[in-house]
């Protein structure tokens, strides 16, 4: 099983992604080039964080005409899992794969530091290990991460159970206080209509070590778990809401931290 | 023929625009008052060869919805200039 992680050019959470599929999870791991045409048969996409195309014009809105994105929309549309981290979850954005956009934090500041978002809903593919309620230690590191959307939008996405992460307090509450850059209703991060297409601003991939915390591990062996119930071929059908095990810390070699450490820019 | 296109793009209604707000509080705090409503925005130029106006806006109006701004949160003018209008 082969998971791909996109390269574009200002990528620069890419290897971190990597060592959280391969070290983290014990998968396969593979990097997509930009300019590329095909997918190479991998069972699910990973949009890493950084600046793809020095974020020119608006933040993933280059990245998004990529030769590589052509098939990682098609990838999606055929309900293939595809998760977009921090300038992944912009270029899914731009890209018309969700809903709404992110702009400039209000506080007009690069926000980098660890928050805590509420898991809101276990039934997509980088959920189904948590429980609903779990709340998760991840940092953050952007400039343009207020989510907003029109109110009709949000509301919809409200009803149909499509934020998936939302920022939340010590107490798991979502208080003004906890909401680091002015999101609409604290969102943090949300799926597509098929539920199979997520994306978020938190770094999960940052948090993969018994050193730095391992709370987004759960992302990733929730996704090796989906990809693994769709069986052989391309991943085409909904997985019905996961009740494996929570992924705990204790499954994360600690060897891996310092050098996860090292890879800190967002 | 060669038109001169100029594009502003800027927050539609509705969406917080952080920094059209920071420099009308800047404004505010160096004492020039009486300043409201402060937008930033974004300004793109080019030239495009077109066969006429009509056709130079209706490919401009494409490039505008498909990349130069984003219809969730910016909307947008553009200005054409003819060789006939544009100035010596």
């Amino acid at each position: 099983m082969k998971i791909g992680i996109v390269r574009f050019p200002g990528s620069n959470c890419d290897q971190d992604c990597h060592r959280a599929v391969d070290e983290g999870v014990g998968a396969e791991a593979v990097y997509l080039w930009h300019k590329s045409h095909s997918l190479e048969g991998c069972r699910a996409i990973l949009l890493p964080g950084g600046f793809s195309y020095g974020d020119h014009l608006r933040a993933g809105a280059i990245a998004r005409f990529s030769p590589i994105m052509r098939e990682v929309i098609a990838f999606a549309r055929d309900g293939g899992p595809v998760l977009g981290i921090c300038n992944g979850f912009q270029i899914l954005c731009e890209a018309g794969l969700l809903p709404g956009a992110l702009v400039r934090n209000d506080s007009l500041r690069f926000r980098s530091y660890p928050v805590r978002v509420r898991v809101e809903q276990a039934d997509t593919p980088f959920t189904s290990e948590y429980e609903e309620g779990d709340v998760l230690r991840m940092p953050i590191a952007h400039g343009e991460g207020q989510y907003v959307a029109d109110r009709s939008a949000i509301d919809a996405l409200e009803s149909e159970r499509r934020v998936i992460f939302r920022y939340v307090d010590e107490l798991g509450q979502p208080t003004e206080e906890a909401n680091p850059n002015g999101s609409a209703r604290n969102i943090a991060g949300i799926c597509d209509e098929g539920r199979r297409v997520v994306g978020l601003m938190p770094h999960p991939e940052r948090v993969v070590s018994n050193l730095l915390g391992a709370d987004g591990l759960g992302v990733f062996h929730s996704l090796i778990g989906s990809v693994r119930a769709t069986g052989d071929g391309t991943a085409t059908q909904a997985l019905e809401a996961g009740d494996g095990p929570a992924a705990r810390a204790a499954e994360a070699p600690a060897t891996q931290a310092a050098e996860a450490a090292e890879a800190s820019a967002p | 023929m060669r038109f001169e296109i100029e594009i502003r793009v800027t927050p539609r209604e509705g969406i917080v625009d952080p920094e059209g707000q920071t420099i009308g509080q800047a404004l505010d705090n160096l004492g020039y008052s009486g300043v409201h409503h402060v937008k930033a925005g974004r300004l793109v130029r080019f030239e495009l060869d077109a066969d006429d106006t009509d056709q130079a806006r209706s490919s401009v109006d494409r490039m505008c919805e498909e990349l130069i701004a984003n219809p969730v949160i910016e909307r947008y003018e553009v200005q054409i200039r003819s060789p006939e209008t544009a100035s010596p």
